[in-house]
């Protein structure tokens, strides 16, 4: 068939139109394509950069490292070692069943670890190394080190872990820490990221927790760049953060020690007390345990003996222990009565061995009673009828404002875990928290440390310091920050007549020194170190029944508070054993002992103690040489 | 048969025809493979492994492929035009029952030394195809109906293969550059006005269809037309490409971040960055300035193609050119959509520039169709 030129030549330009219309869409398109490549490279390209980086960029957390803790001569209490772990990444292992085998029978692992870690394996992504097993010995990490090119994809990872050189100690003042819990980020209110960083260690008690915010420190950053599927590529920016502040406590481990060892056995409590500043140089609570065991998540088998131990070692008994003070309060309600002129401090009363008061007859603890009895001679006999006179004229209010001046029933801020305020009851405190009114029998049983009234031995060992001094001292545990020294409070004069403080310093050198003073038996015979005191026995039972005779549990606490040497007071201390019977034979004792530990900053000459005890102080003396605490720190920490 | 109208000797001869091949459209090809090479270079984090060299290689090759085909006279091709597309519907039917699943359809036949992807040579065969009938059709029948049904026919029987495998771009691409030809060849306006109303009406009936047991297309493509109605729907999920190529392109700015320097592709962040998003490597590390560069080498082989088409006066040699060049334009013109957010992300490779031995050598084997045509061309 053969065409037309005409048709052929319509038909191509009618081709030639359509061609150059579909040409001209067809750019007319490029076109808006060039524009919205205009719109989103230059018009938008602020935003879109932004977002890239965002994709990009990546902030890591680098935990700061926790301050440590140190005694007043500069020894760690704390410190920080590392730990380390064994980790695995699935695309270095390559055959990730034959790589753990081989791991397994190198370093011990038992079936369920290996199990675990295959299965957490083979859940996280490739690239991200996976913990096999943690806290393990250098022994391990060394294995593995060698074994390397055996063990494609494993490494050993450091961290950081706290550890108590001192163990058990320490347990009632440094504390622990411990992995951050859920309830402790619930009781926070505004958590710091860090906390989120898994295995950070938190401060959990006493000046682990109560420090926490210095001891923590800040968190660093690290700007990481990452892929699309969260693997690292490069670090980009690093700042670092600031370490933990580090804490010197004005305890002295030496001396903490001692008293530790020397309280083995009881359930006791002790504390020291410097005379000039209100530092404590020992805070010891018996039985401790070791802080140890609990870093890492304590086990049942660790825990539950400590849970039922009848005498409480998990409790600090210095600041969390309330007791009726016995006794030893006896010098407040005198120093209530002598202060307001009530009675001078050579007047006396006759004790008949009771009082009536009220219809109701009151016992002094000596039945037959201790005749005309003036200020000195009640306190070293602890004749019970010459306070619950006084009491009776002086008042409750007065009694009770008297010892607040002296640091019982006032909580003392301290960096230790549930400090007790004790209690100084008041007409308005029993009514208001007991809905009765006062009667004369509460005022009587206050008088001689019963009923109502309650101190710790933090509080008694204050308030014998005040006694000795005169000042207001206030206990301080945390001595410096960073090499910073802390504030000392408490060097303004208690506004009372110096000579009443003199009669009421040489009444309680009676009771150790005079041969008819209660605590004569735990006198300090070297010069210059005398010790004055005061002894004190709270009833836990109602009847009088002889101690031997009743179950350990409803014996009386035993107490003693002192001050040496009695002409320079440079050491104040209180001492408490939970139904340890009497105070002149329970507590007195290891007053004496801890005290001269304290004066002579070591163990101190036979020669300071009476000639009769000698022997059996030497015998104590050679067992308590050198205890070491007890505790249980990982071997690891010894290849640090 | 209109060859034989014009004078054949004025034709070049032997390898003479070399010197009369379209060299500006020879160096415009190279140039933007050139750019390809560079982008995969960059992608591979400054390598030529894997995907550049094995790219520069076929490159050589389909650039050898291009001449070998334009030395041949183009009323051969012409002659083989119907048998390539008979060819091409066997190959189609071919991978339905021999064709390898990868990423969930059926596109390729593995013939051991090379993976055949039927659809793709067939957008040049049904050109090739459509443009001889329209040579052989006299022109005042081209838009009676019994003549403008065979052409759909012709068009519709390769698309409704290629959905059914499915790949909804290339039934798409097909469907566009068979209608483009149509209209070229100079079928009546008032049918291209029916079959967009019918085309509107099929959206409509694909949407309705949804959730049916006539369900028209597979549940992924459904998330896909969603996605690119709302990525932010989903920006982690089915709508993280289109995001994340969108924050490539928009990181760019005018002049980019610097070779090598883009952190969107180098980090993973963008899916397929060497294949069907390559052109946002592109974007992020040369900005603005490169992507339009591209753009403007695409826009002169269109240019090159439509003027040595109307320069044409052999019929089929210009609905072949335009053909071809029109298929080349849907693909870029899909591709730089789909990346900067246009179009739903429909898997079309950015051509030439895209690493991808079929596509690249199919497409040179069309470019040398267009020599031939050039090189033959009556004077």
């Amino acid at each position: 068939m053969r065409r037309s030129r005409a048709e052929t030549d319509a038909s191509h330009a009618k081709l030639g139109r359509r061609a150059a219309l579909l040409g001209g869409v067809q750019l007319l398109f490029m076109g808006g394509l060039a524009a919205r490549m205009r719109y989103l490279q230059v018009d938008q390209a602020d935003q879109f950069r932004l977002l890239a980086e965002e994709n990009r960029i990546n902030i890591r957390l680098i935990p700061p490292k926790r301050g440590e803790i140190f005694d007043r001569n500069g020894m760690q209490l704390a410190q920080n070692v590392p730990s380390y772990r064994i980790v695995m990444v699935r695309e270095d292992a390559g055959n990730v069943e034959d790589v753990m085998q081989r791991l397994a029978s190198l370093i011990n692992l038992t079936p369920e670890q290996t199990e675990s870690a295959v299965r957490e394996l083979n859940r996280s992504a490739p690239f991200l190394p996976v913990t096999i097993a943690e806290d393990v010995s250098w022994d391990a990490v060394s294995a593995v080190s060698v074994n390397a090119p055996a063990l494609p994809g494993v490494a050993p990872e450091v961290g950081s872990t706290r550890v108590y050189p001192r163990g058990s100690d320490f347990a009632h003042v440094v504390g622990r820490v411990g992995r951050v819990s859920q309830k402790d980020l619930d009781a926070l209110e505004d958590p710091d990221a860090v906390l989120r960083i898994p295995r950070f260690q938190i401060g959990k008690i006493n000046v682990e927790a109560r420090e926490e915010k210095l001891l923590r420190g800040t968190a660093g950053t690290k700007q990481v760049e990452v892929n699309a599927t969260g693997r690292v590529m490069r670090e980009l920016e690093r700042r670092e953060g600031q370490s933990g502040a580090a804490l010197q406590l004005t305890i002295d481990a030496k001396l903490q020690n001692y008293v530790q060892a020397r309280l083995t056995g009881e359930s006791a409590a002790v504390v020291i007390i410097d005379c000039e500043k209100g530092d404590i140089l020992a805070n010891s609570s018996a039985p401790s345990y070791d802080p140890n065991l609990f870093i890492g998540g304590i086990s049942s088998k660790d825990y539950d003996p400590l849970l039922t131990d009848k005498y409480r070692p998990l409790v600090n008994k210095t600041v969390q222990g309330a007791y009726p003070p016995g006794s030893t309060f006896k010098m407040m309600t005198a120093m209530a009565a002598i202060e307001a002129g009530i009675i001078g401090p050579d007047e006396t009363v006759y004790c008949p061995g009771h009082l009536e008061v009220g219809g109701r007859r009151f016992h002094c603890w000596k039945r037959s009673g201790h005749g005309w009895v003036d200020l000195e001679t009640s306190l070293k006999r602890s004749c019970d009828v010459y306070y619950y006179d006084l009491a009776l004229k002086v008042g409750i209010e007065k009694i009770s404002a008297m010892s607040n001046r002296f640091g019982l029933g006032i909580r003392h801020d301290l960096a230790l875990s549930s400090v007790n305020s004790g209690l100084t009851p008041t007409k308005d405190w029993k009514l208001q928290n007991r809905g009765e009114d006062w009667v004369i029998g509460d005022t009587v049983n206050a008088s001689i440390g019963q009923g109502f009234m309650l101190a710790s031995p933090m509080q008694l060992a204050v308030m014998t310091a005040r006694l000795a001094t005169g000042r207001e001292i206030t206990p301080r545990l945390v001595k410096t920050v960073n090499g910073v020294e802390q504030p000392v409070k408490g060097n303004a004069q208690l506004d009372m007549k110096e000579g009443n403080l003199r009669k009421m310093r040489k009444s309680m050198y009676a009771v150790v020194n005079d041969r008819r003073g209660t605590a004569y038996r735990s006198r300090i015979i070297a010069d210059g170190m005398r010790m004055a005191g005061k002894t004190g026995t709270s009833q836990v039972r109602s009847a009088v029944v002889n101690n031997s005779e009743v179950p350990w549990e409803q014996r009386d606490h035993a107490l003693f508070v002192g001050f040496a040497p009695y002409d320079n007071p440079r050491y104040a201390c209180a001492v408490l054993v939970e139904h340890g019977g009497g105070g002149s034979t329970a507590a007195a004792p290891i007053a004496r002992d801890v005290m001269l530990q304290a004066l002579y900053e070591g163990e101190p000459p036979l020669e300071a103690y009476p000639t009769g005890d000698r022997g059996r102080i030497k015998i104590q003396q050679r067992k308590l040489r050198d205890v070491q605490p007890e505790a249980r720190i990982k071997k690891n920490s010894d290849q640090a | 048969m209109s060859y034989l109208e014009y004078t054949v000797k004025s034709v070049p001869t032997g390898f003479r025809k070399i010197l009369y091949l379209n060299w500006p459209l020879v160096l415009l090809l190279t140039a933007v493979a050139g750019t390809g090479f560079l982008m995969l270079y960059s992608v591979a984090g400054g390598g030529y492994s894997p995907w550049a060299e094995p790219q520069m290689k076929r490159f050589a090759l389909g650039l050898c492929l291009m001449v070998a085909v334009g030395l041949v006279p183009i009323w051969m091709w012409r002659n083989l035009a119907g048998v390539a597309y008979g060819v091409s519907i066997m190959l189609l039917i071919g991978v339905e029952f021999f064709g390898a699943v990868g990423m969930g359809a059926q596109r390729w036949i593995d013939l051991g030394f090379i993976r055949l992807q039927p659809s793709e040579m067939t957008k040049i065969t049904l050109v090739m195809f459509l443009a001889a009938y329209y040579d052989w059709l006299p022109a005042k029948k081209t838009s009676r109906p019994l003549w403008v049904l065979l052409p759909l026919l012709i068009i519709i029987v390769p698309t409704a293969l290629v959905l059914k495998q499915p790949d909804l771009g290339t039934a798409i691409l097909l469907m566009a550059a068979g209608g483009g030809l149509m209209f070229l060849a100079g079928v009546h306006w008032a049918y291209f006005a029916t079959v967009i109303a019918a085309g509107i009406g099929l959206v409509v009936a694909v949407f309705q269809s949804r959730g049916t047991p006539w369900q028209l297309l597979k549940d992924y493509q459904f998330r896909r037309i969603d996605t690119f109605l709302d990525p932010s729907s989903d920006p982690l999920g089915a709508g993280y490409h289109i995001t994340q190529s969108k924050i490539a392109l928009g990181s760019g700015g005018w002049t980019g971040r610097g070779f090598m320097q883009g952190t969107q592709s180098r980090l993973n962040f963008l899916p397929e960055k060497h294949t069907d998003f390559i052109f946002t490597t592109l974007a992020e590390e040369f900005g603005f300035i490169g992507g339009i560069s591209l753009l403007v080498l695409y826009a002169l082989i269109i240019v090159f193609c439509v003027v040595s088409a109307v320069m044409n006066k052999d019929r089929f040699s210009s609905l072949l050119i335009l053909g071809i060049a029109l298929n080349f334009f849907l693909f870029f013109a899909v591709n730089m959509s789909m990346v900067m957010g246009l179009a739903p992300v429909v898997g079309v490779p950015l051509p030439l520039v895209s690493y991808g031995g079929s596509a690249m050598l199919v497409l040179m084997l069309a470019f040398g169709l267009v020599q031939s045509a050039h090189v033959h061309r009556p004077r």
